[in-house]
């Protein structure tokens, strides 16, 4: 099961020249479902395999228990519960859950439609007349930023500033030491340090004040688990800001431009928009926003497929590699929304299950439904489009589409 | 005629009856639709209306949240069926292929798929049960009177029995703030499903929501006033309690008595069959046209040593529905056997509470991950040094890696260490009541001496 044959594939992968379709590299990585790496670390790709260990209790989301400390920029800062293993994590995603979903908060994602739906109708507004439309500049970016705003209790305005930050922050996750010039961790470090203390100083004004927005609450939280302290909200916010838009700007123009190259489901959803329900889950199989998990800890050994992972090891796991493994999706490559036996793995699975993976969808129903209804007769103006950097959050940077 | 004719038309224009219209019976016609078969299907029920979904009767239904009549099961497609409600099976006459009613109509079929289930366990004295305020909760209607008996703010509600539908009405009576005392006859609630370590858990929790929790006694009377209405229970210390409302939760009977005649293997512990749900007739010999699913099946899993196991469990009626309805229309190549590991759930006290495996098919337990104290772990459950289940309070997530322990006999106690795993955990024996609080009189005796004389026949036959 186990070879060394396959870091050459990984970094082909990850090279920027396999942006635009990275899938027929997954299909040959997926040959090696536990491929071992030079560097000592596994890489997973087959849907089986990702499932087991996603629901494996000996896989730790902990970089403190890695064997060879890891150089990217979020190993250095307060973990947020994505980087935290039980109980800690259990505690933080409660504390944090409590002000967003069921059973504390039921109905608050079914309750932000009227205003998702009122953004993206002004953001259309705005481009409706336009021919030459950039779907992620003009639309899939402000529609997720102004709701995770909204929601968090983060200035709108204030933008500019932290979207220089999270992009610094993104560039570093995939930081290679060999390749890549030591700025690119700099840079990612200091922008985590900077969008730690600016979180830092809207929170400082929440204490003791009323408001609905997420840093309030927890600010202000007196729960059965307590509060978290100042650290932790920063932590939580830092990471809800980040997953909050830098994934669904990926899910919404990646939806996009998966329309575009797919007529005639396009023209399916503007005559039956219930459509919209089984074709985002498809989307999140077939073009979703993260492609890989790009570690996690062995917290002692570990057997999958017959090949046991030493305690320490690193291990990468290529979600949309598993979701399009054909041991486990008929005809994988297909882009079908009627499909019926759809457990992607576009959120994950386990309990780091996508936190905020109800109101991504929620989003992005609205986003491509609306977009359908009112863009006239658009087409791409160049397939494939311009990907951002990353291998990891996996988008295009600019989606330009031409309408009539 | 070759017999891959004789299924191809009987998959075209063969009769298919189902006897027992709930959770198993709309999924194994909706299944049997689903593998092409174009006869006619005919679902015997005894209760009138649309099948429904029993799980919300315990919890959400006793809330009040969602009305009895609101938990009608969702129809995955149509499946054109005659529906004949309201009229129990009383008979199967294997020799010419008819069910019969108890109204005295008789139903031909080709095939036939049992899934009769189970009924509450009435209270044992009848005058007792029928008093006013008594209740038990297995049908939509019973848990539409319990609801309006919660709803009238009784002073107190007695439960009688801590397995998991007693614990979750107990639960639901603290959720609305009713006084409650839960009567258990085993050393601890959940004990003869989980064992004495969990049942200790579950006693915590009821007590801590405040339950007066009475465990290791036994209600001798209900007592009814000038009115009939329940109003006081006497237990066998001697003691007494008065309350307004007093729950039977003493587990289920299996419906099997129509089948006494039928020469099928039925009694009290449920019809036995492969695991293909294919019946065994009364000497153990397997049938060919007589079919079986859900609650009242007993199904042999070769993980627990072929063992025959009955369950009462959401989870196994459907998969139990999908793989007899697919065996009915295929040929003996191509059929399934029914391999599935068991699940189940309960919410009570707050607490989700999810099993993988079967929990009585163990010597020892261990706590692998959490907290016992926060009511947040998981439990592996070991036989002879494998995991052989696993239960869970309020840590789900994790059982998808128990059942795949379970499925490779790994090795008990699991041997590598977890992120959250108790300092202090060690195996302790699982410790489950003894067999007095378990066993059946004799259901069968063996008649003959040439092997071709030996038969089974049913105990009552010989009384």
């Amino acid at each position: 099961m186990t070879t060394t044959e396959s870091p050459d594939i990984l970094r082909r992968i990850l090279d920027y020249s396999a942006r635009a379709d990275p899938y027929p590299l997954y299909s040959e990585l997926r040959e090696t479902p536990v491929a071992l790496q030079e560097d000592g670390s596994y890489v997973i790709s087959t849907y089986r395999e990702l499932t087991g260990i996603l629901h494996d209790p000996h896989l730790s989301s902990d970089v403190r228990n890695l064997s060879r400390p890891m150089a990217a920029a979020e190993a250095r800062t307060t973990p947020s519960f994505i980087n935290l293993d039980p109980p800690e994590h259990d505690r933080l995603r409660r504390l944090a859950m409590r002000h967003f979903g069921p059973p504390h908060t039921p109905g608050l994602v079914t309750g932000m439609e009227p205003d998702l739906t009122a953004t993206v109708s002004g953001l259309i507004d705005d481009f409706a007349d336009k021919q030459q439309i950039d779907i992620v500049e003009d639309f899939a970016y402000p529609f997720p930023v102004t709701v995770i705003c909204h929601l968090l209790g983060v200035p709108r305005e204030d933008e500019p500033q932290f979207h220089v930050w999270v992009n610094a922050i993104i560039d570093s996750l995939d930081y290679d030491p060999k390749t890549d010039p030591k700025e690119k961790l700099d840079n990612g470090m200091q922008a985590t340090t900077d969008l730690r203390e600016y979180l830092g100083g809207l929170l400082e004004q929440r204490h003791g004040r009323p408001g609905d927005d997420l840093l309030t609450r927890l600010a202000n939280d007196d729960g059965p688990d307590g509060r978290m302290t100042d650290d932790e909200i920063v932590s939580t916010a830092n990471l809800l800001l980040i997953a909050g838009h830098e994934t669904t700007v990926n899910l919404i123009t990646n939806g996009m431009l998966t329309l575009l190259r797919h007529p005639q489901v396009l023209q399916r959803l503007r005559d039956e928009p219930d459509l919209i329900v089984p074709l985002v889950e498809e989307l999140l199989r077939y073009e979703p926003p993260v492609h890989i998990i790009p570690w996690r800890a062995a917290y002692s050994d570990i057997t999958v497929a017959d090949t046991v992972i030493p305690k320490g090891s690193q291990i990468m796991l290529m979600l949309a590699s598993g979701s399009r493994d054909p041991d486990r999706f008929h005809d994988p490559d297909r882009f079908d929304p009627d499909r019926q036996d759809n457990q992607h793995l576009g959120f994950g699975s386990g309990i780091h299950l996508c936190f905020g993976g109800p109101l991504a969808r929620l989003e992005t129903q609205i986003a491509l439904t609306e977009l359908v209804r009112r863009l006239n007769r658009p087409r791409l103006v160049a397939d494939p489009p311009p990907y951002r950097p990353s291998p990891i959050l996996r988008g295009p940077i600019h989606l330009h589409i031409e309408q009539s | 005629m070759t017999s891959a004719d004789t299924l191809k038309g009987f998959k075209r224009d063969g009769r298919v009856v189902i006897v027992g219209a709930s959770l198993a019976g709309l999924r194994a016609a909706e299944a049997l639709r689903d593998e092409g078969f174009t006869g006619s299907l005919t679902m015997i029920g005894d209760e009138l209306g649309e099948p429904y979904d029993r799980p919300p009767l315990s919890k959400q239904v006793l809330t009040g949240w969602v009305p009895a009549g609101g938990t009608t099961l969702p129809r995955r497609r149509d499946i054109n069926a005659e529906w004949l409600l309201g009229v129990p099976a009383d008979g199967l006459d294997l020799a010419t292929n008819h069910v019969h009613l108890a109204d005295g109509r008789e139903v031909p079929f080709d095939r036939v798929l049992i899934s009769t289930g189970v009924r509450a366990r009435p209270w044992f004295v009848e005058a007792e049960a029928a008093l006013d305020g008594v209740f038990v909760v297995r049908t939509r209607e019973d848990a539409d009177g319990l609801q309006r008996a919660l709803a009238a703010g009784p002073s107190r509600v007695l439960v009688i029995g801590a397995g998991f539908t007693g614990s979750e009405i107990a639960s639901i009576c603290r959720e609305r703030d009713i006084p409650v005392t839960v009567a258990e006859l085993a050393s601890a609630p959940l004990v003869g499903a989980l064992g004495a370590v969990i049942g200790d858990v579950a006693a915590d929790m009821q007590r801590a929501h405040g339950v007066d929790l009475r465990c290791g006694v036994k209600v001798t009377q209900l007592e009814g006033d000038a009115q009939g209405r329940f109003h006081r229970a006497h237990f066998d210390d001697g003691s007494t309690i008065d309350a307004d409302v007093a729950v039977v939760a003493l587990g289920g009977i299996r419906n099997t008595e129509w089948l006494r005649d039928s020469g099928l293997a039925a009694g009290p512990w449920g019809i036995a069959c492969d695991t293909g749900c294919r019946a065994l007739d009364l000497n153990g010999l397997i049938t060919d046209d007589i079919f079986v699913a859900g609650d009242v099946a007993r199904c042999p899993n070769p993980i627990y040593e072929y063992r025959l196991i009955s369950l009462e469990h959401w989870v196994n009626a459907v998969e139990q529905a999908q793989v007899a309805a697919h065996n009915m229309v295929s040929a003996q190549a191509d059929r399934w056997p029914h391999l599935s590991i068991p699940t189940f759930w309960s919410i009570q006290f707050g607490v989700n509470i999810k099993s993988v495996g079967v929990p009585t098919f163990a010597d020892e337990v261990v706590v692998t991950q959490g907290s016992v104290p926060d009511h947040r772990f998981v439990a592996a459950y070991g036989y002879q040094g494998r995991v052989t289940a696993a239960v869970s309070f309020n840590n789900a997530k994790w059982l998808d890696h128990y059942r795949q322990l379970i499925e490779t006999a790994a090795p008990f106690p699991p041997p590598c260490p977890t992120p959250d795993e108790p300092v202090d955990a060690k195996p302790v024996p699982v410790d489950f009541p003894g067999p007095t609080l378990l066993a059946q009189g004799a259901t069968v005796v063996v008649t003959g001496h040439d092997p071709s004389e030996r038969r089974v026949t049913a105990a009552w036959q010989h009384r």
